[in-house]
């Protein structure tokens, strides 16, 4: 990789109660490629991405930003920097006071200082960027389907054209269409508008799918980067018994 | 060769056994401490959501009024009933609407007021936050570049310390109303008498005591139940263990200081 990263994780360590669940994990994903960490459940994929949007301070190590460290950032200069950021949770994380245009336009809203009415348009107008019609604008998060909700989840990331997109578990819980039509529409957001994305899964479909390359986390570190192509062919015993799903190590 | 390493293990186990709930306490209170100035600062510092202001005014102030008025009007109507035959056993039943007057005003008013609130308030924001944090709705809000001090914990902690205030006049208007009523309709007082000796007793500086402790028990309770469900781990078991501390916590609290502001005042 030439030149400045977009995202860089260097040297992290994290551990809960004595257990460490990284251990000085080096990652980066350039700009405008679209990044998969893959590993198992406990692994670490979530404290990966929640040290990257800040939602966790790691015990040693640094993350930067097109070469900005901001694990040491003040709460006020972290959301200016992260106003360039969109997430897509697993759960959607829906605010569930809220309307779905409001959940869509919160950004907006509540950090841009965008009027309200301009807001609802623009959350209707990204509303249709992932196939939801306007009807879907005025009810509540707990009116819809789980596919709906992650929709709108999808549509409240890219709202606000971000740089970057985190995608956590974006199909986990979901039926194998609606994962391929929430997998699809990642990918032509995330071409849509030319930007990085970085998403943590244990569907290797979704995976295939979304990523231009794929990281294999394990025991706290990258084990294996490569091409989702290279996933069936690669010689990492620990990858060829994820691939192949098996409880034992492929020999 | 002996060790002594086993002798100084048991030794300095009641040691340990008393040390580790201190510690535990005054790491609590360390982050309730910081937590409130965090939040304060949140009140004072834009930006300012003034719709969440305004909605958790009308939740936190306008939908306790039922509440905290049926309180008021059955204890202050019990408070006269004991004070009048108290009373009799030194031939002090005259002074029945002073006393009344100034036990609503001084303490039962905020302090009921405030426990209406704990029961009713701050239970409600715990389960609220609490919930949010558990489906990572506070985590969402901070990507989208919204602090939730200043989205979530402000509104509340302004709502409450601005409600608290005035539910206890309400409080203290209805319960010395409570009084009046049970003295003319079942003791037999003069309603006229019965409103002048109380007029004339009251001094601004009971009713303005009792406001005063109002806007303390109203941090308080707000303080609590926000502390509570922003802090609450462990899913649904966890909301509920938030709910639970966050009422017992600002009950105590509001007793205790209720001890500290009235020795306070009462040594003016």
């Amino acid at each position: 990789m030439t030149g400045v990263p977009k995202l860089e994780w260097k040297g992290i360590t994290k551990r809960f109660e004595g257990a460490r669940v990284l251990d000085g994990l080096d990652l980066s994903v350039a700009a405008g490629r679209s990044l998969v960490i893959v590993g198992g459940s406990g692994e670490g994929k979530s404290v990966t991405i929640k040290i990257a949007l800040g939602l966790m301070r790691p015990d040693a190590g640094s993350v930067a930003l097109d070469g900005q460290d901001l694990t040491g950032l003040s709460e006020r200069s972290r959301r200016k920097v992260f106003s360039r950021v969109g997430v897509l949770f697993q759960s959607a994380a829906l605010f569930d006071s809220l309307r779905v245009w409001e959940n869509i336009a919160f950004r907006l809203i509540n950090s841009d200082g965008v009027p309200r009415k301009t807001a609802k348009a623009r959350a209707i107008g990204a509303l249709g960027r992932v196939r939801l019609g306007p009807e879907v604008a005025d009810l509540y998060p707990s009116e819809l389907s789980g596919g709906m909700q992650k929709r709108v989840g999808l549509a409240r990331a890219v709202v606000a054209d971000p740089e970057i997109l985190f995608f956590d578990e974006p199909t986990t819980g979901l039926d194998p269409i609606t994962a391929a039509a929430i997998n699809a529409l990642i990918v032509e957001q995330v071409r849509h508008l030319g930007c990085t994305a970085v998403s943590i899964t244990h569907d290797l479909a979704s995976a295939r799918t979304i990523g231009d390359e794929i990281a294999m986390l394990r025991s706290g570190r990258i084990i294996w980067r490569g091409a989702p192509g290279e996933l069936d062919t690669t010689d990492n015993p620990y990858v060829r018994q994820f691939v192949s799903g098996r409880a034992e190590p492929v020999t | 060769m002996n060790t002594p390493v086993a002798p100084a293990r048991g030794a300095l186990e009641p040691v340990r056994r008393i040390g580790r709930p201190f510690l535990a306490a005054v790491r609590a209170a360390g982050a309730v401490a910081v937590f409130a100035v965090r939040g304060v600062a949140a009140v004072f510092t834009p930006p300012w959501f003034l719709d969440q202001g305004l909605r958790q005014l009308v939740a936190i102030g306008y939908f306790s009024l039922p509440v905290v008025g049926l309180t008021a009007v059955f204890t202050g109507a019990a408070l006269a009933l004991n004070i009048f035959s108290g009373g009799g056993r030194f031939n002090a039943e005259q002074v029945m609407p002073q006393i009344v007057a100034l036990g609503i005003t001084r303490e039962l008013g905020p302090v009921l007021a405030a426990l209406m609130l704990a029961g009713r308030v701050s239970a409600a924001i715990a389960a609220e936050i609490g919930a949010m944090r558990a489906t990572e709705q506070i985590d969402a809000m901070r990507t989208l570049s919204t602090d939730p001090f200043h989205y979530l914990v402000a509104p509340r902690l302004a709502a409450a310390v601005i409600s608290l205030p005035l539910l206890t006049v309400v409080a203290d208007t209805i319960g010395i109303a409570g009084g009046w009523l049970v003295a003319v309709r079942v003791l037999g007082f003069n309603a006229t008498v019965y409103v002048r000796n109380t007029e004339t007793f009251l001094q601004g500086w009971d009713v303005g005591s009792g406001l005063l402790k109002a806007t303390v028990f109203g941090f308080i309770v707000a303080l609590m139940g926000c502390y509570h469900g922003y802090n609450a781990s462990g899913g649904a078991r966890g909301v509920g263990r938030a709910t639970t501390h966050a009422v017992v916590s600002s009950a105590i609290l509001i007793f205790a200081s209720d001890y500290l502001l009235t020795t306070l005042f009462t040594h003016r």
